[in-house]
């Protein structure tokens, strides 16, 4: 099935799983407040990359598979993961995703192709090419959803895996979500072709395989380059490297505290680190979940009632995953010695 | 039986596992580049390839075939190679299982020489074993005959869990006796290589062979010692070396890294705190000095425990407690 031209039922499917994210999102963040330490370590938002999560995925079909980072909560969601499951893993609680041994940084779904998301930077680079290698021996034309940020193109994972996954002509795409920051630190103070003012895809042309950068908060932009990057894969072609420009509209993540501090979401660093608050306003005036929505609703796609309606049934959902983590019992004690080995 | 160098007894563990399993793959730096190779002419390009010199993406590449359902064989060659891609090592193959709750296998070898005392100075000689044995999720093998070359290679290949495989490269060209056909060597059981009735040695690689020669040199004065080799560290046999201690009351281990990175002090540690009543000295430990491995011949030999320092040691032990 081609997506080059998707219908109208399919943008208003890829705007659901946009709101998906968002509100599942917006759920972790509010739960700081609303339950006080029930939330421990770090988590990792993905607002803001939803066009670029859902416009990426949409290619997805049974037998591909996905790995990203600790920013990971995005993916799973619209791969068909349960999200009170997800809620109960960042709770660490006995319903969890992963029996809350992993949290918020290593969701993981097997059953619907999530294979695990690694919370050091650069490092999953090299396993979604395993996996691809995997895929590529299987010869069914599957492919493998390689997500990290910006700030992992500065790894040597990421140049060693693109080096080979190029010369071996893996089914991978490498998906460089592109959010302008590593932490606090902005690309230009620590890559050098952003630097030069030029494009991170071109990182591609070492390689030998195709870059490409993408509007990241337009979905069904990204949903038109990959269409190209996931043919080519599944063509047995090799890899593209595809640099989807999105901004992050929560800090990097919640501050970093002992315990007994209460965690919470602290403003995004363009404004606490920066002072760039015109910066930040402007990315959300341009925000992609909000900003798709006016695509459908004036394109007749969508009517600003059914989007409300939309909008409530996403929420509830979401609202119920909360109820169902915060309801859920801590593991017992002695699991904490499960799965150590198969 | 067929006498085998332990090199190629290694390789015919992998080759009894790949003729068995298609979904065994073995692939590393300087190997099966070209079509007569031996693994590439038996199993093809699918499943053997040359890699560059990328450690990380080697390994991380072996996370994830593993974790889509292949048994990857990684030819490190050295364990110092490994020191390179030390997360993928330590902290990305043994998370995954209990990370995901259960949901991945990460079922893959690292195959890794050690110990090269043989004037390759500072970089090439460590006996870094001890750095992998506490981890977690990972297993660690070090065999020291040919025999369990090919057994416990056979075993980490079908294991469900990332096996760090290090063998010894003094041991590389030895002989001995290899079984025909299929062979498996059991994890967390440990051999004794020589029965005694006065004291304990545990050794692991190649420090097993010199365990051997001070035994057979002490047993000339009356003293008849022990030699347990763990075989594998993780999981540790600690049962098999606490009843040994149990009937000789004395425990010297030896072991090729400096004093404070062993193996040997780990299981020195486990039989003080679980075997102390059987104890009748205290254990004694040989190990290599606390220093980066000279390269000047007799320097070398100065730092890396010998027979002379097992006997000594051993004599010492004798002599101490009741």
């Amino acid at each position: 099935m081609s997506l080059q031209s998707p219908s109208a039922e399919q943008k208003v499917a890829m705007f659901t799983q946009m709101l998906r994210i968002r509100e599942f999102e917006e759920r972790v963040k509010r739960t700081f407040t609303e339950y006080p330490g029930v939330i421990r370590g770090h988590t990792h938002l993905a607002d803001g990359a939803e066009a670029s999560i859902v416009g990426t995925l949409s290619h997805f079909k049974p037998g591909d598979a996905a790995l990203a980072t600790y920013r990971c909560h995005g993916y799973p969601l619209v791969l068909g993961t349960d999200p009170k499951a997800m809620m109960a893993e960042i709770l660490g609680r006995v319903d969890g995703l992963c029996k809350g041994l992993g949290g918020s940084m290593h969701l993981t779904d097997v059953e619907h192709g999530f294979l695990g998301t690694s919370g050091i930077v650069g490092a999953g680079i090299p396993h979604a090419a395993g996996a691809a290698w995997a895929a590529q021996i299987r010869g069914k034309r599957e492919v493998v959803f390689c997500f990290f940020g910006d700030g992992a193109s500065k790894q040597g994972a990421f140049h060693e895996t693109l080096n080979i996954a190029s010369l071996w002509k893996l089914p991978v795409i490498f998906v460089m979500e592109n959010n302008g920051y590593n932490v606090v630190t902005t690309s230009a103070q620590e890559d050098a072709n952003a630097a030069a003012g030029e494009p991170l895809a071109i990182k591609a042309k070492a390689y030998a395989m195709p870059g490409v950068t993408v509007d990241g908060t337009d979905p069904l932009a990204v949903l038109a380059v990959m269409e190209k990057a996931v043919a080519r894969a599944r063509a047995g072609e090799g890899p593209t490297l595809v640099e989807s420009t999105v901004y992050r509209l929560s800090a990097h993540g919640n501050i970093i505290a002992p315990p007994g501090v209460p965690l919470h979401y602290p403003e995004h660093e363009a404004i606490t680190v920066f002072g760039k608050r015109e910066e930040y306003e402007a990315a959300l005036r341009g925000d992609p979940v909000p900003r798709f929505r006016g695509v459908l609703v004036q394109a007749g796609i969508l009517s600003a009632e059914a989007a409300d309606a939309l909008s409530a049934q996403v929420a509830a959902e979401m609202d119920a995953a909360v109820k169902f983590a915060v309801a859920s019992p801590f593991p017992a004690l002695e699991s904490a010695l499960d799965n150590v080995y198969a | 039986m067929a006498q085998l160098p332990f090199i190629a007894a290694i390789d015919a563990g992998i080759h009894q596992e790949m003729r068995r399993d298609p979904n065994v793959l073995y692939f590393g730096q300087n190997l099966a580049t070209t079509e007569n190779h031996e693994f590439v002419a038996a199993y093809g390009h699918d499943r053997v390839r040359v890699t560059p010199i990328s450690e990380t993406a080697e390994i991380g590449i072996a996370i994830g075939a593993a974790m889509a359902g292949l048994r990857p064989v990684v030819e490190l060659y050295m364990a110092e190679f490994m020191l390179v891609a030390m997360d993928q090592v330590l902290n990305e193959a043994p998370r995954f299982r209990y990370m995901s709750g259960g949901q991945v296998k990460v079922p893959l070898v690292l195959k890794a020489g050690f110990g090269f005392a043989a004037g390759w100075a500072g970089q090439h000689t460590g006996s870094l074993t001890a750095l992998f044995m506490g981890v977690p999720g990972l297993k660690v093998v070090v065999p020291s005959t040919a025999a369990d070359a090919k057994g416990l290679m056979a075993t980490a290949i079908r294991d469900d869990n990332p096996v760090v495989f290090m063998h010894h490269y003094l041991l590389t060209l030895e002989h001995g006796e290899v079984p025909d056909g299929e062979h498996l060597v059991p994890f967390g059981v440990a051999e004794v290589r020589r029965t005694g009735g006065d004291v304990t040695i545990v050794a692991t690689g190649w420090m097993v062979n010199r365990a051997l020669g001070a035994a057979a040199m002490l047993a000339a004065e009356g003293i008849h010692a022990e030699v347990i080799d763990p075989r594998t560290v993780a999981p540790l046999d600690l049962d098999t070396i606490l009843r040994s201690v149990a009937k000789t009351g004395r425990l010297v281990v030896v072991d090729q890294a400096p004093r404070h990175s062993t193996v040997g002090g780990i299981i020195a540690a486990d039989v003080a705190e679980f075997g102390f009543s059987s104890l009748r000295a205290p254990i004694l430990q040989v190990n290599a000095l606390d220093t980066t491995v000279p390269y000047s011949e007799p320097l070398e030999a100065y730092v890396i425990p010998d027979e002379a320092r097992i006997v000594a040691a051993v004599r010492r032990v004798m002599q101490t407690g009741r």
